[in-house]
């Protein structure tokens, strides 16, 4: 099925990202000192039904970063081609849901509607032309009646997905609990109990119910996107959940790859101005005061701007992969404007650890200071590096929103929740009012930020040592 | 009336929630009356603050009173609802705190802070708050008051925020204050005005004292009656007198066994093994049966329980029972043993007018506008297998004194000699070679190890930097080797630092030290932040290192009676330079500069009459920034006259060994 893999940029650093993060946790699982605060969160129940959000969205965007060339069958053979491939690259996710992404209407749809949104010519069998909202190609299509089967069908796609989504959760409930009966060797019915009574070290309570949720959520969307446009359709009749599902990956890319651009030079910048002082701090400290002063959205408009000239000047292989250009261009210089707030509170942190007696007592033992920096600054600041890299998530994806809608952000033609509130300002002024691609993009955007932020308070209270003593 | 002010009845107080609270206060009775010095003796960790904080009601968010009663006057102070007892406090019951630079709100004026007490607490003075402010601060000695009136916190030293926080808590005019260890942040100097403050706005205002520390000396200088908490138990209480002639719990001997004085020069001082045990658990023994040397069967048996002994004392011990087998004091170790001069020796270390200059910067281009003059030529030199005590207060360049000669801080003038070897000259290679030779130990052992190494890998880290003993494998070896060498199991090597207490982790540093196989070592207050119980125990380990590997040490300390203990000789130190200098015998035998003479007569002396004169020193230091012209001293001084405002006296030689800048003195 899936033939030639093609690897973007941006999959590339993602996939790079996730290595590291991994990695990461290998090492923190080693250390007591980053083992503590990570099983602390463990065991909020804020940060464990946060995480089960967050992986909800996480895995939408790895299945959204796998891209490849589709095999062309029915549309090949109609056009005679001898290549079976398309030059359009899709994601596995767009696979999975291959659905949405082709049941194009004409143009706007309300959501769950079977007519279109404006009224149209039609002409009747019998060649008369009455002015009618036309029925809509896909979307309840399979309704003889709109207008008494529409609510009765409804009801039973939305009761069908809830019990699926129910039967699945149940599932995979049973089976988490026989691996943790299995890990405590307790018995399954034991087991059971304690997590009910929330009895249990982490509370998997909360876990199962907001997975629970998650799932009954899935399913029943998937049932009433297969027959109908559950958010609606925009001005060219794309889905707008479809859409709304695609931006997923572009937020979290925006989130967490800056994070990889920014920390190596926010790490080594901020530690070397602490640990040397003098003329290293200075420069150091300059070069950041006056990138600071230079207006952020200026340096990126300048920056996009530029490459708007060298991406006409030049042929790319798909849509997809000058979008995916555009993407990592910006990746890039957000990360240029950010790392300064970060380097900033290493340097002070690390002014701070020089003077600690410990480090003067390596001083003492003759201990380089490629040594010092590694063995005893660095694991000292990571808490903070850990801290700013999570606050500053959910503000790079509210960023990303706010440059596309400026049209300095990503590419007009890649799915972001920026780009959908972009065109939605036109259709805001129309009469009547279009609302669902505006609410679908705050609806995605609005979970996945609330959700980063309160598992990024968690995450804080569990590393700052300053509230280590309070609980 | 009755005599009784505060009484105290099976008070319980726990921390934390779950299946194993901490049991910080554990069953506690005393009474205190009218007028009276009550001080409540004890290690850190033993419930003394949380008594306190208990009768206050201001336990922290996870503390709760489980059980007890105390009454104040006919009041019961855990029956009253939250805004009666908001009254109580600061009104009828005063209290201050530890740490005077973080008790006062730092952009609110003087007047301002003790103006909201007088508010809220003294309803007659309500329409002159100022004026009664004024009176407060006279009462606690601030000169010129109405200046001060309008200043900040920051702009007092320490001394002055302590009056000042005493002004607060007088303002409500109390019948009991509530001190948590009032002076411990302060330097002796300081320490004796404020002791002496207390006890005369005792003897103005008839008030009673409830005194929390863990300074015998300050016990025995102030307090009427004793009470000596262990574990969350009160174990012993009696009138200072007594307890200080003849203490009966095991425990309470054992403290004064363990103060190190120059009696007990020579010999070593007695430890109480071990350390206090974990307050989670339940006791159904002795609390102290661990620790204690004279304990029998019954002890591991059961807890003993209050025993009364006539006139309000009492103690809580098995021993009691079986007065026949009480095990008498030990002898104190005569001090009859003579020391051969040595001082002048070949030194291993001699400084020359060392000078460390730390420049102010000011302004845009961050001009140097002057120097903070740390170390301002210090001659020093200690001959090798000998210790130089060097003593001040804080924030005379002690600790600086202690870097420049090991190259941490780079010195602005003057020459550093180890043996016979320029340091400040060497640059790096060679002086990394030469850095297994001196070793540094410092005031916080929670501080100087990084909290992210294991044990192991923090003593290896000075061997592997100097490449000594070779492999991993050989390395590991030296580092259980010296594990065992200061007293510590070799699994200790597995562990974090945390895992420790402040003795243990004290240990850790010095075998940190030793596995360079040093030559000399700096040894920066480094039982400062310990309790006396573990001091004696740090103090006798260096000792020992010393006799067997000769080791020369510059002692850098503010504790007098560990200066008599183990220094050869001594060396004082005011804002920058040294004052006097001679054998320890000269030193604190006979001093001759006015202020070594001020600072001795200020370290409280435990020798049960408090009839000691102690010379009062004016104000603080000055900054060393803008030292004084002339004498450093003379601002403070008793015996000042012209001269000593002209010049900077030169040293003059009193003996071979003893040297002093003082006007009072010339060669």
């Amino acid at each position: 099925m899936i033939s030639q893999l093609v690897i973007l940029w941006t999959d590339g650093l993602v996939f790079l990202l996730l290595l590291v993060v991994i990695l990461f946790g290998i090492y923190a699982s080693r250390k007591a000192h980053l083992r503590g605060p990570w099983r602390q969160v463990a065991r909020s129940r804020v940060g464990m039904g946060t995480l089960v959000v967050l992986s909800f969205y996480l895995v939408v965007a790895l299945l959204d970063s796998f891209h490849y060339h589709p095999i062309l069958d029915k549309a090949g053979q109609e056009e005679g081609a001898t290549a079976t491939q398309s030059v359009e690259v899709i994601s596995l996710f767009d696979g999975l849901v291959e659905g949405l992404r082709e049941r194009q209407e004409k143009t706007y749809s309300a959501p769950l509607a079977t007519r279109l949104y404006a009224k149209e010519n039609i002409e009747l069998p019998d060649g008369r032309v009455v002015r009618d909202f036309p029925r809509l190609a896909y979307g309840g299509a399979h309704l003889a009646d709109p207008e008494t089967e529409w609510l009765p069908d409804i009801l039973k796609l939305s009761a069908v997905g809830i019990i699926k989504g129910l039967v699945v959760s149940l599932a995979v409930a049973n089976l988490l609990i026989i691996l943790l009966a299995m890990r405590s060797r307790r018995s399954f019915g034991a087991q059971g109990r304690a997590v009910l009574r929330g009895a249990t070290e982490i509370p998997w309570k909360v876990a199962f119910l907001t997975l629970a949720f998650m799932l009954v959520l899935v399913f029943w969307s998937a049932e009433l996107a297969a027959k109908y446009h559950l958010l609606g359709t925009d001005k060219v009749g794309e889905d707008v959940y479809y859409q709304a599902l695609k931006s997923i990956r572009t937020g979290l890319l925006i989130g967490t790859l800056t994070t990889l651009v920014m920390l190596p030079a926010a790490i080594l910048l901020g530690i070397m101005a602490g640990y040397f002082r003098g003329w290293v701090d200075d420069v150091i400290q300059y070069s950041y005061t006056t990138l600071n002063s230079i207006p952020g959205v200026l340096l990126i408009a300048a920056a996009i701007l530029m490459l708007q000239i060298y991406m006409s000047n030049h042929e790319f292989d798909s849509l997809v992969e000058r979008a995916d250009l555009r993407l990592l261009i910006l990746v890039i210089i957000l990360g240029v404007t950010s790392w300064t707030g970060l380097c900033r509170l290493l340097r002070g942190e690390t002014l701070k650890l020089r003077e600690m007696d410990y480090v003067q007592a390596a001083t003492a033992f003759g201990v380089s200071n490629l040594k010092i920096i590694t063995r005893h600054i660095l694991p000292n600041v990571l808490h903070i590096v850990l801290i700013a890299v999570i606050l500053d998530f959910s503000g790079l994806v509210l960023a990303e929103a706010v440059l596309s809608y400026v049209n300095i952000g990503v590419d007009p033609t890649m799915n972001s929740w920026g780009n959908m509130i972009n065109s939605a300002r036109l259709e805001m002024a129309r009469e009547p009012i279009v609302w669902w691609s505006l609410a679908a993009a705050m609806i995605f955007m609005f979970s996945l930020v609330l959700a980063a932020n309160l598992f990024s308070d968690v995450v804080r209270d569990a590393f700052d040592p300053r509230l280590r003593g309070s609980r | 009336m009755n005599d009784t002010l505060l009484q105290v009845k099976g008070l319980k107080t726990w921390l934390g929630e779950g299946e194993n609270p901490v049991r910080a206060v554990d069953g506690v009775d005393f009474e205190i009356r009218r007028g009276e010095t009550f001080a409540l003796l004890g290690e850190s960790g033993c419930g003394k603050s949380m008594t306190a904080l208990s009768l206050m009601r201001l336990l922290p968010p996870s503390g709760r009173i489980i059980r007890g009663e105390a009454f104040l006057g006919e009041t019961s102070l855990f029956d009253l609802a939250e805004r009666d007892m908001r009254r109580e406090r600061g009104g009828r019951m005063g209290m201050i705190f530890q740490e005077p630079m973080t008790s006062l709100n730092a952009v609110r004026t003087i007047a301002d802070q003790i103006g909201e007490s007088v508010r809220l607490h003294d309803p007659e003075n309500r329409s002159d708050i100022r004026s009664r402010v004024i009176e407060l601060l006279k009462a606690v000695g601030i000169p010129d008051p109405v200046r001060r009136l309008d200043e900040y916190p920051h702009q007092l030293s320490g001394g002055m925020k302590q009056r000042v926080m005493i002004a607060m808590a007088l303002a409500g005019r109390p019948e009991l204050l509530i001190a948590d260890e009032p002076t411990t942040a302060l330097d002796v100097t300081i320490q004796a005005q404020v002791l002496a403050l207390l006890k005369d706005l005792q003897h103005q205002t008839g008030m009673a004292v409830l005194l929390i520390t863990h300074d015998l000396g300050v016990v025995s200088n102030v307090a009427d009656r004793v009470a000596v908490m262990y574990a969350g138990q009160l174990i012993e209480q009696a009138t200072t007198e007594r307890f200080i002639s003849s203490p009966a719990h095991p425990y309470s001997q054992k403290l004064f066994q363990s103060l190190p004085n120059s009696g007990k020069r020579g010999g070593r001082l007695a430890v109480i093994k071990g350390s206090v045990p974990k307050l989670t658990q339940d006791f159904t023994q002795c609390r102290f049966v661990d620790r204690c040397d004279q304990s029998m069967d019954i002890c591991s048996r059961s807890e003993p329980v209050w025993r009364e002994h006539g006139a309000g004392g009492g103690v809580r011990c098995h021993l009691e029972d079986y007065p026949g087998i009480r095990i008498d004091q030990p002898a104190r170790p005569d001090s009859s043993e003579t020391e051969a001069t040595r001082a002048l020796e070949e030194p291993l270390i001699e400084t020359r007018d060392l000078k460390i200059h730390f420049p102010i910067h000011k302004g845009v281009f961050k001009r140097v506008v002057g120097h903070v003059k740390a170390v301002d030529g210090v001659d020093i030199s200690i001959a090798p297998g000998r210790t130089l005590a060097l003593v001040g207060e804080s924030g005379c360049g002690k600790t600086t004194v202690g870097k420049g000669i090991l190259q941490l801080v780079h010195p602005t003038g003057g020459t550093v000699k180890f043996d016979g070897e320029e340091l400040s000259r060497l640059k790096g290679s060679a002086l990394r070679q030469l850095r297994s030779q001196m070793q540094i130990i410092f005031q916080d052992p929670v501080a100087s190890m990084n909290p992210r190494m294991l044990v192991g890998d923090i003593i290896a880290e000075g061997m592997q930097a100097q490449r000594i003993g070779g492999t991993a494998a050989g390395r590991r070896g030296r580092v259980l080797e010296l594990l065992a060498h200061v007293g510590l199991p070799a699994d200790a090597a597995d562990l974090y630092p945390n895992e420790f207490s402040g003795g243990q982790r004290q240990r850790i540093c010095i075998a940190r030290a030793l596995a360079v196989e040093p030559r000399f070592i700096v040894c920066d207050e480094p039982t400062s932040a310990l309790d006396v119980s573990v001091q004696a125990q740090i103090l006798n380990l260096l000792m020992d290192l010393q006799q067997e590997h000769g080791i020369s040490y510059l002692f850098i300390t503010h504790n007098i009676s560990v200066v008599s203990y183990l220094a050869h000789e001594v060396a004082v130190m005011y804002l920058g330079r040294i004052v006097e200098r001679g054998t320890v015998e000269e030193v604190l035998g006979s001093p001759a500069h006015p202020y070594t003479q001020a600072l001795l007569s200020a370290v409280p002396v435990i020798d049960g009459d408090s009839e000691h004169e102690v010379i009062r020193l004016e104000g603080d230091m000055p900054s060393p920034a803008n030292p004084p012209t002339g004498c450093h001293f003379h601002p403070r001084c008793p015996q000042a006259f012209d001269e000593c405002r002209k010049a900077y006296p030169d040293s003059a030689g009193l003996s071979d060994t003893r040297k002093v800048s003082c006007f009072n003195y010339r060669s």
